[in-house]
């Protein structure tokens, strides 16, 4: 059986008190006396990341602050812009009507996450701060100890995808981002001292073990999505089983209509690299035309350029960069006036 | 680190348990309350064999603490029949066949009451969405029939 390793539970009742939390017990430190170096002390949300990772001992903090009692942590708010407290479940967002009609890309990308289940659990905020994954890390601790680890868990050792690589490789995984980075969302986070806003777009960086540019005293609170007037989106995902896999290669577009012409076009992919990116290049073109098929290629060709998976997930590097490819051209083309 | 006094409401009755911290909502209600009906599958969140309800709505206990759970209404397997009568579910269960090997049968009922609990007449599209995992490894025997003893 798969038992959470041992851990306190702390459960406060607003996100500044999570945020003291952090401070007051020293969010940040690594402990180095369980084998692989972990985090001290962390936060869970849904828990339907973290705790599967824990299960395996990719994760053992001695303490976990949970945000299941914070106070208004759920919630879909409309004034001017929309904004999504990060507690707010993938189911919920998944089945507003406001969302599905007006931000389509978003309720399409949390309808695929996982199993219906585990929408129920799992939170916008959780999917957004998404461990990455990688075939030589999501592993139990007796494989990952049969092999000597990797990178990802243990500095010293060399990333298994790429054994030169000077950085980890592990894969971006969450639906829910690539949407909402062409949704253009920002989101916020408070510490100990205040709260800061950060463009999604920002947030992320190349690098498997740290994919996020956050501190680890800071607690993710809202997501914000401009007005979406004129603007039509789509997600498109490619799994091994589409009744609840993560990603092997997903597109989400944008565009915003201003008559029969494209004034605005945004681009996103993820699960083919450690961070999910904007795509400008395969952006660019469509602005200005109709999104006849010719911009159409011009921006797959872009996506594909772009794409740059490993041998880490399930499926090849070619059939995912291909996905990509088709994905684009598909995504695009369902987002031409009806 | 240690242990923790809780009251579930599980079933319909309040059940005070002494259960550890990190102990998940499964293992409490297999190893402190003896509801074994809950099934142990993946135990990573995918296979949906621990399904249970919590306040109606399906979730997966195998990653859910209890003590987050709170005043809320847990409802197992165990609470669908009554004392002398299985729920129609269960009987349509039984009269279509729906089960393999039946292991994942709980969590199928679960997610199967769910959804006809919010959905009066489900397509058979919703109820395999509905299912999530847990009509794939059945999808050449009973799976069929498993989605075919949700609908009227």
């Amino acid at each position: 059986m798969l038992r959470l390793p041992r851990f306190r539970l702390l459960e406060p009742r607003s996100y500044g008190e999570a945020a003291q939390l952090l401070a007051e017990n020293g969010a940040g430190a690594l402990d180095r006396s369980r084998g692989t170096p972990t985090l001290r002390v962390m936060l869970v949300a849904g828990g339907t990341d973290l705790f599967p990772n824990m299960k395996r001992r990719q994760f053992t903090p001695e303490l976990l602050i949970s945000l299941a009692r914070v106070r208004d942590a759920s919630g879909i708010q409309r004034n001017g812009h929309l904004d999504i407290s990060a507690g707010t479940t993938l189911s919920a967002i998944a089945q507003d009507p406001g969302i599905r009609e007006r931000s389509t890309a978003l309720a399409e990308a949390a309808e695929v996450v996982s199993t219906p289940q585990l929408r129920n659990m799992g939170t916008i905020g959780g999917n957004i701060c998404l461990d990455t994954r990688c075939n030589w890390y999501d592993q139990s601790l007796f494989w990952r100890t049969a092999e000597g680890f990797c990178m990802k868990t243990n500095p010293d050792v060399v990333c298994r995808v790429a054994t030169s690589s000077p950085r980890c490789l592990a894969v971006a995984s969450a639906d829910t981002v690539p949407a909402l980075l062409v949704l253009g969302a920002t989101v916020h986070f408070e510490d100990a001292e205040g709260g800061r806003d950060v463009p999604l777009a920002d947030l992320y960086q190349e690098d498997g073990i740290q994919p996020m540019a956050l501190r680890q005293d800071e607690v993710l609170t809202d997501v914000t999505l401009p007005e979406a007037d004129g603007w039509r989106s789509t997600y498109l995902k490619m799994r091994d089983r589409g009744s609840f896999d993560f990603p092997i290669a997903a597109v989400a577009a944008a565009v915003r209509w201003d008559g029969a012409k494209v004034s605005e076009a945004r681009i996103a992919i993820t699960a083919l690299g450690s961070r999910p990116q904007l795509v400008a290049d395969a952006a660019r073109p469509l602005v200005g035309t109709s999104l006849d098929d010719v911009t159409i290629a011009l921006a797959a060709e872009a996506v594909h350029k772009a794409a740059r998976p490993m041998d880490n997930t399930s499926g090849t590097i070619s059939q995912r960069k291909r996905a990509a490819l088709v994905f684009t051209e598909r995504a695009l083309r369902s987002l031409r006036p009806a | 680190m240690t242990k923790q006094l809780l009251t579930l409401r599980v079933n319909g009755e309040p059940r005070t348990i002494a259960a550890d911290t990190h102990h998940t909502l499964l293992e409490v209600l297999r190893e402190e309350l003896g509801l074994t009906g809950t099934k142990h599958g993946c135990e990573l969140g995918e296979c949906g064999a621990c399904t249970v309800l919590v306040d109606g709505v399906p979730i997966l206990a195998c990653l859910t603490l209890p003590t987050l759970v709170g005043d809320s209404e847990v409802t197992t397997v165990e609470g669908l029949a009554s004392a002398e009568d299985l729920h129609p579910l269960q009987v349509a269960f039984a009269e279509e066949g729906a089960a393999q090997c039946g292991y994942c049968t709980p969590g199928m009922l679960m997610t199967a009451k769910a959804l006809l609990d919010t959905t009066a007449r489900p397509t058979r599209a919703a109820s395999l969405r509905a299912q999530g995992p847990l009509p794939l490894p059945l999808r050449k025997a009973g799976g069929t029939n498993a989605t075919g003893a949700q609908l009227p």
